[in-house]
C-alpha cells in the first residue's frame, strides 16, 4: 500500500481488525482495557481490606487468610498487571509509532502475539481465585519461605499459579520491550532526532528499556522459587520444621530471592514512574502553552534515573540484617536519585511559571501528580536512610510513602493521560464536568487516605496486620482514624466508576473533538485522520522540523508550531534542537 | 518464545530500495541484538545467583557427565554450520543446502537429545534435582539453556521453510543469517555455563562472596 512499508497487514475481517490486529493502536486499546480491568478487581479488594482494616470483625467473610490474600493480589495486580501493562503496553503501544512518526510498531506480529499472551497471564492470575484455598496469601513480595509454607494462604495452588503468571507475564513484557525500544531506536521519522522526541516517549523508552533488564530477575526468581515448591529444591528454602515435621527443603537462601526480587522490584518503580515523569512533563507543557523548561535535563535525568534505579535494590533490605557498609552503599545512591528527580520537579515549577496555565482536566492531573509525587519522594528521603528507615520499616509510614510515590502518583497520570488523548484515540471529548468531579474526590480523597497513614506509622502502627483494635500500644484513636480512612477509600473507588462511565459515556455521546483539540505541537496531533486510521499517516510520512515544545514562540501566527510544520528560519533556533529560545517568557 | 518471536520482523519491506539497509533490516538487527542483552543479562543473574547459592556451604559438586563434552562439541558444530549455510544463501546459486539446512538443525536436535541424554545419567547415578543444590542448578541451567536452543530450532525450521519459499530474497538471506547470530549466542551461553560448572568451586564461590 505505501511504498515506505508493504505489505502493512492491512485488516480484512472482522476479527484481524479488532481481535488479533496488528495494529499498535487497536493492541493498545486491548492492552488498555484488560489492564484496567483487572484494576478494577485491585481496587475493589483495596476496599475489601479497608473494610476489615476499619471495621475489624464486622464482616465475617473477611478473615485473616481472605485479609492476606486481598493484600498480595492487591498489591501485584496494581504493580504489575495494572499500571506496568498500562503505561508500557497501553500507552507506549499508542503514543511511540504516532509520536515518533511511524506507520507501526517495527514487529506488528510480535506486538500482537505481547498482548494476547499479557491476557494469558492475567487469566491465570485470575484463575487462583477460584482454585482450592484461593489465590497465595504471601505479600506481594512473595518472600520464602513463608511464602510456600503451610500456614500461609494459597500455598496449595495459589503460588504456583501467581509464579507462572508473573513468568508468562514477563514473557509478554520482553515481546512488547523489544518492539518499543526498536521502533524507538530505529522507526522514527525524517527530521525525528532522539532530543526532538515528547519527554513521553524518553521516559516509556527508558522504562522499557529497564523493564528489559530487571524483568530477568523476576522471571529467574520465580522460576526457581517454583522448583523450590513443586521439585523440593532448596535454592530458597532454608531447612524449616514446620507443622512438627522436618521438610525436604535444607540450606536455601531467603536473602538471595529478595536480592533479585528486589534487583526486578526497585526498577520496577521507575518502569512505572518514568513514563509518568514523561507525560506530566508533556501534558504540563500543552496546558500552560509553554516550551518545556530544560529539555536537556529532563531527557539526562530520566537517563540518570533509569541507571541509578538499578543499584539501590537493597534499600528495601535494611531490615534484612545486612553489612552496615553494605547499608551504607545503598543509602547513598538512593539519596543521589534526588538530584535527578528534583530536576525535574525544579523544571515542572519552571515550565509553570508564568505560563499561560489552561485548567483543563489533563492538567489538574499533572499537577495533582507533582503535588503528591513530592510528597512521597520526601517520604522517600526519610526511608532512604539506614537508621530512620528500621525504626519505620515495618509500619504504616512505608505503606503511605509507597503509596503517594508510585500508587496515587502514576494513577493520577494515567487519568491524566487518558483525559488528554482520549480525543484523539476515539475523536470525542471526555465529559468536562465529570472529569473535573473525578479529579477532585480522587486528588482530595487520595491525600486523605495516605496523608493520616503517616501519621499513624510514626505512632507505631505496624503494617501486614490484620486486626488493629485491642492492643496495647496502639492507641484507641487509631482505630477512629482507620475508619474514617475506610470511608473515604470507598468514596475515591465510588468516583473511579464515575471516570469508567464517562469512557463509555463519551464513546458515543462525548462533544466531537476535531483533529487537536488542545493544539499540541507534537507529532501524534498531525495526523490526517482522527482517531488514525491503520498506517497512521496517509501517503506520505510526516517530516519533523522542531522539537515537540514550540508553544508560544514570538512571531508565530498561532500560539503553537507543530513539529511537522515547514522549517521557518524567522522563529526556528538554527541549533540541534530545532527549537524556539528556551523558555522565552521567563 | 521469545526468540521465535523477535525473527518476525514486520511484515516491512525486506529489499532494499536504495543500497541501504531497508528500515525493516536495521529493526530486525536491533531487535536481535536487543534481543541478546536481555538473555545475557538472564543468564548473568542465574549465574550470579550460582555462585552465591554455592557460598552456602551445603554444596556438593556434582561431576559433570562426559555427554556434555560430545554436547559441546555438537552444538559448536552447529554454529559453524549454520554461519556456512547462511554465507551459502547469499550466493547467486547455492550448493548443497538442503544438507546444509539439515546437518544445522541436526546439531541443534542432537544437542537437545545430548543433554536429556546427560539429564538420564545424573538421575541413574541417583542425582535427583532436589538432592542438593548443586544438582538443582544443573538442572536449572541446562533446563534454561535448552529451552533457548529449542525456541532457536523452532525459528530455524521457520527459517527454512522461508529460504524454500522464497528462495533468494533478502528477507531470507537475513533471517538465516540472524539465525546464526542467535546460535552463536546459544553457544557462548553454553561454554560460559559449562565452565562455570566445570570450574568454580565452592571455595571460589566464598571467596567471591566474602563468607567464611
Amino acid at each position: 500500500m505505501y511504498a515506505d512499508l508493504s505489505p502493512l497487514h492491512e485488516p480484512r475481517s472482522f476479527l484481524t481488525k479488532y481481535v488479533w490486529s496488528q495494529d499498535h493502536k487497536v493492541i493498545a486499546i486491548q492492552y488498555s482495557l484488560t489492564a484496567i480491568a483487572v484494576g478494577v478487581v485491585g481496587l475493589i479488594l483495596s476496599d475489601l481490606m479497608r473494610l476489615q482494616l476499619g471495621f475489624p470483625g464486622r464482616f465475617a467473610f473477611i478473615d485473616a487468610n481472605h485479609y492476606y490474600q486481598f493484600v498480595t493480589m492487591h498489591g501485584m495486580i496494581m504493580v504489575i498487571y495494572l499500571l506496568t501493562a498500562l503505561f508500557l503496553g497501553g500507552f507506549g503501544n499508542y503514543l511511540i509509532p504516532l509520536m515518533v512518526g511511524a506507520r507501526d510498531m517495527v514487529f506488528p506480529y510480535m506486538n500482537m502475539l505481547s498482548y494476547w499472551v499479557y491476557q494469558v497471564a492475567v487469566w491465570v492470575l485470575m484463575a487462583s481465585f477460584f482454585v482450592p484455598g484461593g489465590p497465595t496469601g504471601a505479600g506481594w513480595t512473595l518472600y520464602p519461605p513463608q511464602a510456600i509454607l503451610p500456614g500461609t494462604p494459597g500455598t496449595e495452588w495459589g503460588i504456583v499459579l501467581m509464579l507462572i503468571s508473573l513468568a508468562i507475564f514477563i514473557v509478554a513484557t520482553t515481546m512488547g520491550g523489544l518492539n518499543y525500544v526498536t521502533t524507538v531506536l530505529q522507526a522514527r521519522a525524517e527530521g525525528m532526532t532522539l532530543m526532538r522526541m515528547p519527554l513521553t516517549v524518553w521516559g516509556i523508552f527508558v522504562a522499557t528499556i529497564l523493564a528489559l533488564l530487571a524483568f530477568p530477575a523476576l522471571l529467574v526468581s520465580a522460576i526457581m522459587m517454583l522448583l523450590d515448591r513443586l521439585l523440593h529444591t532448596s535454592f530458597f528454602m532454608p531447612s524449616v520444621v514446620s507443622m512438627g515435621m522436618q521438610l525436604k527443603h535444607n540450606g536455601g537462601s531467603p536473602l538471595l530471592f529478595q536480592h533479585l526480587f528486589w534487583f526486578f522490584g526497585h526498577p520496577e518503580v521507575y518502569i512505572v514512574a518514568l513514563p509518568a515523569f514523561g507525560i506530566v512533563s508533556d501534558l504540563i507543557s500543552v496546558h500552560a502553552r509553554k516550551s518545556i523548561f530544560g529539555y536537556r535535563n529532563m531527557v539526562w535525568a530520566i537517563l540518570a534515573i533509569g541507571g541509578l534505579s538499578l543499584v539501590v535494590w537493597a534499600h528495601h533490605m535494611f531490615v534484612s540484617g545486612m553489612n552496615p557498609y553494605f547499608g551504607f552503599f545503598f543509602a547513598t545512591t538512593t539519596l543521589i536519585i534526588a538530584v535527578p528527580t528534583a530536576i525535574k520537579v525544579y523544571n515542572w515549577m519552571l515550565t509553570l511559571w508564568r505560563g499561560n496555565i489552561h485548567l483543563t482536566v489533563p492538567m489538574l492531573f499533572a499537577v495533582g501528580f507533582v503535588s503528591t509525587f513530592v510528597i512521597g519522594g520526601l517520604t522517600g528521603l526519610f526511608l532512604g536512610n539506614v537508621s530512620v528507615d528500621i525504626p519505620l520499616s515495618n509500619t504504616y509510614f512505608v505503606v503511605a510513602h509507597f503509596h503517594m510515590v508510585m500508587g496515587v502518583s502514576p494513577i493520577l497520570v494515567v487519568f491524566g493521560g487518558l483525559y488528554h488523548w482520549y480525543p484523539k484515540i476515539t475523536g470525542r471529548m471526555l465529559n468536562d464536568g465529570l472529569g473535573k468531579f473525578h479529579f477532585w474526590v480522587t486528588f482530595l480523597g487520595t491525600y486523605a487516605i495516605y496523608f493520616p497513614m503517616h501519621y499513624l506509622g510514626i505512632l507505631g502502627m505496624p503494617r501486614r496486620y490484620y486486626a488493629y483494635d485491642n492492643y496495647q500500644f496502639i492507641p484507641g484513636s487509631a482505630q477512629t482514624l482507620n475508619a474514617d480512612i475506610t470511608v473515604i477509600a470507598f468514596l475515591v473507588g465510588l468516583a473511579q466508576f464515575v471516570f469508567l462511565f464517562n469512557l463509555a459515556w463519551s464513546l458515543f455521546k462525548g462533544k466531537p473533538s476535531g483533529a487537536n483539540p488542545w493544539r499540541a505541537a507534537s507529532l501524534e496531533w498531525q495526523t490526517p485522520d482522527t482517531p488514525p486510521i491503520h498506517g497512521n499517516w496517509g501517503a506520505t510520512l510526516p517530516v519533523v522540523h522542531r522539537w515537540p515544545y514550540a508553544y508560544s514562540v514570538p512571531g508565530a501566527a498561532q500560539d503553537f508550531i507543530p513539529q511537522n510544520a515547514p522549517a521557518d528560519p524567522a522563529l526556528d533556533d538554527p541549533g540541534d534542537l530545532g527549537q524556539a529560545v528556551e523558555g522565552a517568557k521567563i | 518464545m521469545k526468540a521465535a518471536a523477535s525473527f518476525q520482523a514486520g511484515g516491512a519491506n525486506f529489499e532494499p530500495s536504495d543500497g541501504h539497509n531497508s528500515t525493516a533490516e536495521r529493526a530486525a538487527k536491533t531487535g536481535l541484538w536487543i534481543l541478546i542483552g536481555v538473555l545475557t543479562v538472564l543468564f548473568t543473574l542465574l549465574l550470579l545467583a550460582y555462585v552465591i547459592r554455592m557460598s552456602d556451604g551445603d554444596w556438593r559438586p556434582v561431576t559433570m557427565p562426559w555427554q556434555l563434552w560430545m554436547n559441546t562439541g555438537v552444538l559448536i558444530l552447529g554454529s559453524i554450520v549454520l554461519q556456512h549455510t547462511a554465507t551459502l544463501l547469499r550466493r547467486p546459486r547455492p550448493s548443497r543446502l538442503r544438507a546444509s539446512f539439515l546437518l544445522s538443525g541436526a546439531c541443534g536436535l542432537g544437542f537437545v537429545a545430548g543433554q536429556l541424554w546427560a539429564w538420564q545419567r545424573l538421575i541413574a547415578l541417583n542425582h535427583p534435582v532436589a538432592a542438593n543444590p548443586a544438582n538443582s542448578f544443573f538442572y536449572l541451567l541446562t533446563g534454561l539453556h535448552g529451552v533457548h536452543v529449542i525456541a532457536g530450532l523452532v525459528v530455524l525450521a521457520w527459517g527454512t521453510a522461508l529460504a524454500w519459499r522464497y528462495p533468494g530474497t533478502r528477507r531470507a538471506q537475513l533471517y538465516v543469517s540472524l539465525c546464526a547470530r542467535y546460535w552463536h549466542f546459544v553457544l557462548a551461553v553454553w561454554l560460559v555455563l559449562f565452565s562455570a560448572m566445570l570450574w568454580i568451586t565452592p571455595e571460589i564461590a566464598r571467596n567471591l562472596c566474602g563468607a567464611s
